[in-house]
């Protein structure tokens, strides 16, 4: 085995590391809170990447920048599904809340089939084929943005959670929802916010992805695992394991993808992941 | 007295009556069908037996599995092999999957369960093991890889080749399963095994204390739910004719069987049937109106199944009974 190559292909994993660490906090953060696995989390993501592309398509919208449009509406549209869906289900049987994040996820595959029919979709930009040579590795600058852009968000989020009001406040509630209530946080504010921000999250990840990969409404069937086994990789609800998880499957995805043909290499990812699960399921970070 | 003694003639023939029109109406109906109409009155048997294969493990003994589909893929796929490669009857091959799904099962089980994984990270982890499983098969030369299995058709269908040019005989042979797998999931509101199993799913550790052996019967309830899912796999092959890895391992599958049994209400005996029958019927009509429109009958009944999980978390059979304390 080419050294060079083993050597390039972590580099490559963890570029795409830091996308998925932003795909994983954002799903963390609502699984931390409000103690709900996100079937939905896919397919939001795809909502971020079609936004992304209609703005770039009609508008002329640089794909980066059209962050500021993806970001709140997202956030928006993860709001809504927390206060009119989640929220009167909160005290439900667990299976319940999977089943209605399930159905959340049919609804908005079906709602982008619908709309923009089943064809695959590029963004094409002008410096689509730039590549930046550091010693001997050749790396394109599209995943270097993406990779400096999933961090930099995730690191703002950090910075929101640890010193702003709120952010305490979201803490508080995923730590202890009594508690938290009972020292007068609005406990379902809490929760609006924090499905808004995770959503937010997932579609600021599926914008840096958009200039690089295709779209289709099924497209977020393929991050859907990899979003859970980040999270449980790193430790369900925590911050740093998310970041940590992102990398961890990022490298393992791209060196299993090199060492083995076609795309058996995934079962490497899949194994790390349900070993994690078996052996030590607060992950490697989690308590 | 409000409440008919139990050996009231009158109301044990009037049973037997009803029992005897419903036996009638399944037997001879179809005959009365058409074609279109018995491929939908197919699928509705066919996703209810599916629905009450996993609402075994996952509705009675209360294990969310979200890798049903890599029993659903060892069915098909172990039955379409052995009759392509070596001819076997797909009969002999439906239970050879059957037998290799519960294996499967037992293995997952035994790992998943001996380490105390539940609730979400069941899920999680049976959902890796589908995955990996649709790896596999996508990148193995014997599988097919990604081009699937087209299975070989026998010249005028053959009963030996499970395979048939009307569609009736698919008919009876779904609706033999599904009765099969309705008197055991009734069996299970009756029996023993059932109790243990709801005991269980109530409260795991009170279930532990009296003396109920958890992991074994949480593997129990798994290798059976596997079992009949596999069943499910070797059919829907014969039906169609063609597998491919998505199709078999995929997501999808283990969505549809949550998504119908959960409408049902899981755990319940008649739910499975009630679930898919209504979602088929639904997503029928609103196909042949909105079929046009790609996706928008999907919406529609996801938007059902959303209003359902918030309404009525019980499902629909939990409308037609009391609330279990």
């Amino acid at each position: 085995m080419d050294l060079r190559l083993l050597f390039q292909a972590i580099v490559s994993g963890l570029l795409t590391g830091g996308v998925y660490a932003l795909i994983g906090v954002g799903l963390n953060l609502i699984f931390g809170v409000m103690k709900i696995i996100n079937f939905a989390h896919g397919s939001l993501l795809m909502l971020g990447m079609y936004c992304t592309y209609w703005l770039f398509t009609f508008f002329k919208i640089d794909p980066y920048l059209s962050l500021a449009i993806t970001v709140p509406l997202l956030f928006l549209i993860g709001a809504i599904i927390q206060k009119f869906l989640i929220h009167p289900i909160m005290e439900y049987p667990e299976d319940n809340q999977l089943v209605l994040t399930m159905g959340v996820m049919l609804f908005l595959e079906n709602l982008a089939l619908f709309l923009w029919g089943p064809d695959f979709r590029t963004v094409k930009v002008s410096y689509v084929g730039t590549v930046i040579s550091l010693f001997t590795l050749r790396i394109n600058l599209l995943r270097i943005i993406a990779f400096a852009g999933g961090l930099l968000l995730a690191f703002l989020l950090y910075i929101f959670l640890k010193k702003t009001d709120m952010g305490k406040a979201i803490r508080a509630s995923s730590e202890e929802r009594e508690g938290a209530s009972a020292v007068g946080i609005s406990v379902k504010r809490v929760h609006l916010i924090s499905f808004g921000i995770g959503t937010a999250c997932v579609g600021a990840a599926g914008t840096l992805m958009t200039p690089f990969f295709y779209l289709s409404p099924h497209v977020g069937h393929l991050f859907l695992l990899t979003a859970f086994m980040v999270v449980v990789l790193g430790g369900m609800g925590s911050f740093v394991g998310a970041i940590i998880g992102g990398f961890v499957i990022g490298a393992t995805e791209s060196l299993g993808a090199v060492i083995f043909p076609g795309s058996i290499g995934q079962i490497v990812p899949f194994s790390l992941f349900i070993i994690i699960l078996l052996f030590k399921p607060t992950g490697l970070v989690g308590k | 007295m409000s409440r008919v003694r139990k050996g009231d003639p009158i109301r044990k023939l009037s049973y037997s009556l009803a029992f005897l029109a419903a036996a009638c109406v399944l037997f001879f109906g179809p005959h009365f069908l058409s074609s279109y109409l018995l491929h939908v009155v197919i699928l509705i048997l066919y996703f209810s037996f599916l629905g009450s294969a996993w609402s075994i493990v996952s509705g009675y003994a209360g294990q969310f599995s979200f890798g049903h589909s890599a029993f659903f893929g060892v069915g098909a796929y172990a039955s379409s092999l052995l009759y392509m490669k070596s001819g076997i009857s797909p009969w002999i091959g439906m239970l050879v999957g059957a037998i290799l799904a519960a294996g499967l099962g037992g293995f997952i089980g035994y790992l998943t369960f001996r380490y105390k994984l539940k609730g979400a990270c069941f899920a999680l982890a049976t959902f890796a093991f589908s995955e990996m499983l649709r790896t596999i098969a996508l990148n193995w030369s014997l599988t097919g890889k990604a081009m699937g299995i087209l299975i070989p058709l026998t010249e005028g269908g053959s009963f030996q080749d499970f395979q048939f040019i009307s569609k009736l005989p698919y008919y009876y042979i779904i609706l033999f399963m599904v009765l099969a797998v309705l008197l055991v999931s009734y069996g299970l509101d009756r029996s023993k095994l059932g109790y243990y199993f709801k005991a269980i799913k109530e409260d795991e550790e009170a279930a532990g204390s009296l003396g109920i052996n958890i992991l074994k019967y949480k593997i129990i309830a798994l290798v059976m739910s596997a079992f009949f899912t596999a069943l499910g796999g070797t059919f829907y092959a014969q039906y169609m004719f063609y597998i491919d890895p998505d199709i078999t391992f995929g997501t999808n599958v283990t969505i549809e069987m949550i998504v119908r049994t959960m409408l049902g209400g899981a755990g319940t005996v008649f739910g499975p049937l009630i679930g898919s029958a209504v979602l088929e019927s639904v997503s029928e009509v609103m196909r042949s109106f909105l079929g046009e429109y790609k996706g928008l009958h999907i919406m529609f009944y996801a938007t059902i199944l959303i209003l359902v999980m918030i309404f009525f978390p019980y499902g629909l059979m939990g409308l037609l009974r009391k609330r279990r304390p």
